[in-house]
């Protein structure tokens, strides 16, 4: 059973980042999964008064904030047509409409899930992660990184010309994945992501289509409850290539 | 923890423990269309509203609510038994303990979706389990429904 002794709704940003560094204090995202776990924490952080809940459009890149919802990531017009539907595809299935207006960007990212559809999606679109004190870093090294006591205030998702397929493989419709996987191509690469192993995702960048048909093979699977290290094997062969197929009709 | 917000239009405040659901605090203020039908958020029957937006009040804390206005199948007592009855119609009730979560899901997807397709309402309204029924019923219900609406609408 989850239990908090506090709360506290962050004023500023400092205010967050030094009480998050306290024993047993906690940023609370979308909750979602805090929920289920057995613990207890002494104060749960709450960033919502940090205008950390928009996605807006820069130069350069989309600043998506650490609170925006998945719901608000999925339908975003200009999002959706940058990535050629690669993020309501990663999204739509992630339990439902009630909890994806529930769950944040940022509790998404920050928690590296070895089952995420976002960090998968993420890391083939070469995002980039802010934190509060470790400043602006690729996702790919993020993604590799320890979880610590810094706050995560914003993804970036770059706009640079790109042509993308999303596919997870679900035992059932709203289930975590057994497998995922994010396929990007731009002009002088393309990246392959891959999630749900069940582990942390990873990429690997390619530079030819050849190269990435048998890019599947590059990455480690194992097994749980929900399937085999052979069976995520083969299904990871198979949506690389569906994916590298989508991409070709783009 | 002092908290205020709004439920059904009626201000309420409290002082709750910082830990308790959305769902538990709407029950102790007799909304009790809100239930509990699983413990991992994927059945959709705690569905309110919270600033016209669905969530589930299973997995929202009750302070980060703080300030908004929540709606419950309480406060849409006229649109639910308007819907209610194409659901009647149909005989897609069964059991009938999912309904309110669904019915809120269904008025939430009107007001946000024009005119959607089979695949959207089915996509919509994944997160509302019904353990009884085949969601057949439903889907003819709510089919009926905005059909109903548009006429109205263009009428």
């Amino acid at each position: 059973m989850f239990r908090m002794k506090n709360y506290m709704v962050a004023q500023t940003l400092e205010d967050a980042y030094e009480c998050n560094q306290g024993k047993n204090n906690q940023v609370i995202g979308g909750y979602g999964w805090l929920k289920l776990q057995n613990k207890t924490i002494n104060t749960g952080i709450d960033l919502s008064l940090l205008g950390l809940d928009k996605i807006q459009e820069k130069d350069e890149y989309f600043s998506v904030g650490a609170m925006v919802t998945l719901r608000q990531l999925e339908t975003h017009s200009q999002l959706a047509t940058l990535t050629h539907g690669m993020i309501r595809e990663s999204l739509h299935s992630i339990v439902g409409i009630q909890f994806r207006n529930c769950a944040t960007v940022g509790g998404s990212v920050f928690s590296r899930f070895g089952f995420s559809d976002v960090l998968t999606l993420l890391l083939a679109l070469e995002a980039e992660i802010v934190l509060y004190r470790g400043g602006a870093i690729p996702i790919a090294d993020f993604a590799k990184m320890p979880q610590d006591n810094d706050i995560l205030l914003e993804v970036r998702i770059p706009k640079s010309p790109m042509r993308g397929c999303y596919q997870s493989f679900r035992i059932q419709a709203t289930d975590l994945p057994i497998i995922n996987v994010a396929v990007v191509q731009k002009t002088e690469k393309i990246l392959v992501a891959v999630g749900a192993r069940p582990a942390r995702a990873e990429v690997f960048e390619f530079h030819c289509v050849e190269d990435a048909i048998g890019a599947a093979k590059q990455f480690q699977y194992g097994s749980n409850m929900r399937g085999s290290e052979a069976y995520r094997a083969h299904l990871a062969e198979v949506l690389v290539g569906r994916c590298l197929s989508a991409i070709e009709e783009i | 923890m002092e908290l205020k917000l709004w439920i059904n239009g009626r201000a309420v405040v409290a002082n709750i423990s910082p830990d308790q659901p959305l769902l538990e605090f709407l029950r102790e203020h007799d909304c009790y269309s809100v239930r509990r039908g699983c413990e991992t958020s994927n059945c959709g029957l705690c569905t309110v509203w919270m600033d016209e937006t669905p969530v589930l009040s299973c997995n929202m804390l009750a302070m980060r609510a703080n300030g908004t206005h929540i709606t419950t199948l309480e406060g849409l007592q006229d649109e639910a038994k308007e819907f209610g009855g194409f659901l009647a119609d149909q005989g897609a009730d069964q059991c009938g303990y999912c309904s309110p979560g669904f019915v809120m899901n269904v008025l939430a997807m009107v007001r946000e979706l024009n005119n959607p397709t089979e695949q959207e309402i089915k996509e919509y309204l994944v997160g509302n389990l019904c353990r009884c029924t085949g969601y057949m019923g439903q889907l003819r219900a709510i089919k009926a429904y905005l059909d109903y609406k548009e006429g109205r609408t263009n009428g």
